[in-house]
């Protein structure tokens, strides 16, 4: 019995080294022959699962804009290449999926694209000193050090953004907010809010919380809210829950106007059949695909074509600009691909507090806490498309 | 009058934690295991009904039916090859393969039908009932608090007055000794699957018409409230289930709108841990005395 394990810990130690050792050689080999050929950035984000659509437009953005740098000849005369990774909006996946990219040699990554799993990557870049923006993770820890910044607005920034709107917008109304305790986003802009709601003097009558275990329904808090004689729902969450929550309120006959940030975005496709029940719903966020500037109709135009008459949303939008502003700093730094991770890292954070990058959503400048400065967009829902104010 | 229209959707709620418990319940008394896949199987059976209605265009009678036997076929099939091999092993480790089927299930809907959720069609179309001014009950609610109560009846009659019935009491009472008596024990053991999946299927529909969102872990919640409310009206029990089901989904969206929406699944946990301290077997269990 004592033999057979020694034996079997004796194989099992083997198998560990050989796998260690091939995990060596992968890094080492991609990271010379990577040298002179191209940078590699990675990037990360739920493609399947419960935020699907935030990840498929990600990547569809960045994918758009890699094609179209390296159509232009690339960042500082190199191609780019895009490996991309599915982490169902899970934090420990997140991880296995950066180390997965880890060994295909990435020297930046462009990610992830939701905040509980941004937060868990965002210290293993931490670890490794790597370059990370993420186009769309909000809560306050997503870029925790100074190697990590992000495009989208912080969740304080869209809790205060949102309780300002309404200040100017619905003064006199009463509010009510559905949010869900358990998750970071949803609950740091809610605390935001709450706080903000207050100096600016907007009434909040009912505040109504769901976990992620008790997500499905919601007859309670849309009853509470239906009694507290709220004008306007504030919902800090996801679509999902959203599509569930105004499902219901349909058939709780309450009649409000709903009010919610960027992770309403998705709503629409949500609903599928039912996706009248969204028309008039309110969404503060960065990006609208009907805006007429050049920029954006430029960007629509040549998203719709590559994806088959797809319509981005502002997470595409996001990461579109995420790869520009990439360009845009590498440029600024100066980087080779030859470069160390930590190196390129190093030359990429003061060149991020350095450059101004005018992007479909909009003009952005960064502090070295890696937090952008740019104005929200209050969009609605009309004949089943996100239109501008 | 919110009261009123709280506890409402409290027994709605109920009825389906109710209908799912009658299949963990009765494959408790029968087979004497925990069948942990059930919730599981409630997911698929759902899924079936999605694609038949949305990808062949069924109507929706022929979808249910077609779920229906979709999972009755799954459920005896998950009997034949996962737990009769363990028939006389520990409960242990039955429970185990339990959980391990539950897995099973989940990942291999995540391979075929991904992970995003699908908005489930409105296939029942029912319209809201007025019981007065405020005061209105969704036909949905309605509809699952009748076919639960419907289910129940139809049940205890069969299994009280049924040659079946009677030889799936006998196996539930002595296993032994209903064998000598020339009852075939795996025969009806795969016959008590088979009722408990078209329960379950029954139930996925209903849980999908009251809460239209279905990902491959739309089961796994449900479930296991449903296995706390068959523990709460007595494990083995068929009016048990019914009111532990009942019990539970008052008390959660009660516990929701007058205490905490956050607290409530701890309230629900703690009232289940008092009623057990008092009584161990729960509200109908009856007190089985160990044959030594």
């Amino acid at each position: 019995m004592k033999k057979n394990f020694k034996r079997f810990a004796a194989v099992l130690m083997v198998v560990a080294m050989m796998f260690s050792m091939a995990a060596c050689g992968g890094d080492g080999g991609s990271g010379d022959e990577g040298g002179a050929a191209e940078f590699i950035i990675g990037g990360i984000g739920p493609t399947t699962g419960a935020a699907a659509t935030y990840g498929e437009a990600v990547k569809n953005g960045a994918e758009l804009a890699v094609a179209e740098i390296n159509a232009a000849g690339g960042i500082n005369g190199v191609p780019v290449k895009f490996v991309w990774q599915d982490d169902e909006h899970d934090a420990e996946k997140s991880v296995n999926a950066y180390n997965a990219l880890k060994d295909d040699g990435i020297q930046m990554l462009m990610g992830t694209v939701t905040s509980a799993p941004c937060t868990a990557v965002v210290a293993k870049t931490a670890e490794d000193n790597m370059f990370q923006l993420t186009p769309s993770g909000s809560a306050v820890d997503s870029i925790k050090g100074d190697h990590a910044f992000r495009v989208c607005f912080s969740d304080p920034n869209q809790g205060v953004g949102s309780a300002d709107y309404m200040a100017d917008n619905f003064a006199g109304k009463k509010v009510a907010v559905i949010y869900n305790a358990s998750d970071v986003y949803s609950s740091g802009i809610y605390e935001k809010f709450a706080a903000q709601a207050q100096t600016r003097g907007v009434e909040v009558v009912e505040v109504q919380a769901f976990t992620k275990d008790s997500a499905t329904d919601f007859t309670v808090q849309l009853g509470k809210v239906k009694e507290s004689g709220a004008e306007i729902v504030f919902l800090p969450i996801y679509y999902q829950e959203a599509a569930l929550i105004l499902t219901q309120a349909e058939k709780a006959g309450l009649d409000v106007q709903f009010f919610g940030c960027d992770g309403l975005d998705g709503v629409i496709a949500q609903l599928g059949d039912d996706a009248a029940l969204a028309e008039g719903v309110m969404l503060l966020t960065p990006f609208a695909a009907d805006a007429k500037d050049e920029k954006t109709q430029t960007f629509t135009a040549a998203y719709t074509a590559a994806y088959n008459g797809l319509v981005p949303n502002q997470f595409a939008a996001d990461a579109y600009d995420a790869m520009y502003i990439i360009k845009a700093a590498a440029e600024k730094a100066g980087i080779t691909p030859d470069m160390s991770v930590s190196d390129i890292c190093e030359a990429m954070k003061p060149a991020m507090t350095q450059i101004t990058v005018d992007g479909v959503t909009g003009e952005m400048t960064w502090s070295a806490d890696g937090e952008p400065t740019k104005s929200p967009k209050a969009m609605i829902i009309k004949n089943g498309s996100y239109a501008a104010l | 009058m919110t009261f009123l229209s709280y506890l409402i959707s409290g027994i709605s709620l109920g009825s389906v934690y109710a209908l799912i418990a009658l299949g963990y319940t009765m494959v408790y008394g029968i087979a004497k295991m925990l069948n942990f896949a059930h919730g599981d199987v409630i997911m698929i059976g759902g899924f079936v009904v999605f694609t038949a209605v949305s990808s062949m265009n069924t109507s929706a009678p022929i979808a249910i039916v077609c779920g229906i036997i979709a999972c009755v076929v799954l459920g005896v099939a998950i009997e034949k090859i996962a737990y009769k091999p363990l028939r006389n092993a520990t409960p242990l480790a039955v429970l185990i393969t339990a959980i391990g089927v539950s897995y099973f299930l989940q990942n291999l809907a995540l391979i075929i039908f991904g992970s995003a959720a699908k908005n489930f069609p409105d296939i029942l179309k029912l319209e809201d009932l007025q019981l007065a001014e405020g005061l209105t009950v969704t036909g949905e609610a309605v509809v699952t608090i009748l076919i639960t109560i419907v289910i129940m009846i139809v049940l205890t009659l069969f299994i009280n007055y049924t040659k079946i019935g009677t030889a799936m009491q006998a196996v539930s009472e002595d296993r032994g000794a209903a064998q000598l008596m020339g009852v075939n024990v795996n025969t009806t053991i795969s016959i008590t699957f088979a009722i408990g999946s078209a329960l379950a299927a029954v139930a996925s529909v209903l849980l999908c018409a009251s809460y239209p969102l279905l990902s491959p872990y739309t089961g796994a919640m449900p479930g296991i409230k449903a296995f706390t409310a068959a523990v709460f009206g007595g494990i083995g029990s068929i009016p048990g289930a019914m009111i532990g089901g009942i019990l539970l989904g008052v008390i959660e969206n009660l516990s929701k709108a007058y205490i905490s929406t956050e607290l409530s699944d701890a309230i629900v946990f703690g009232v289940l841990i008092i009623v057990l301290i008092v009584k161990p077997t729960g509200i109908l269990g009856k007190k089985m005395n160990e044959k030594v």
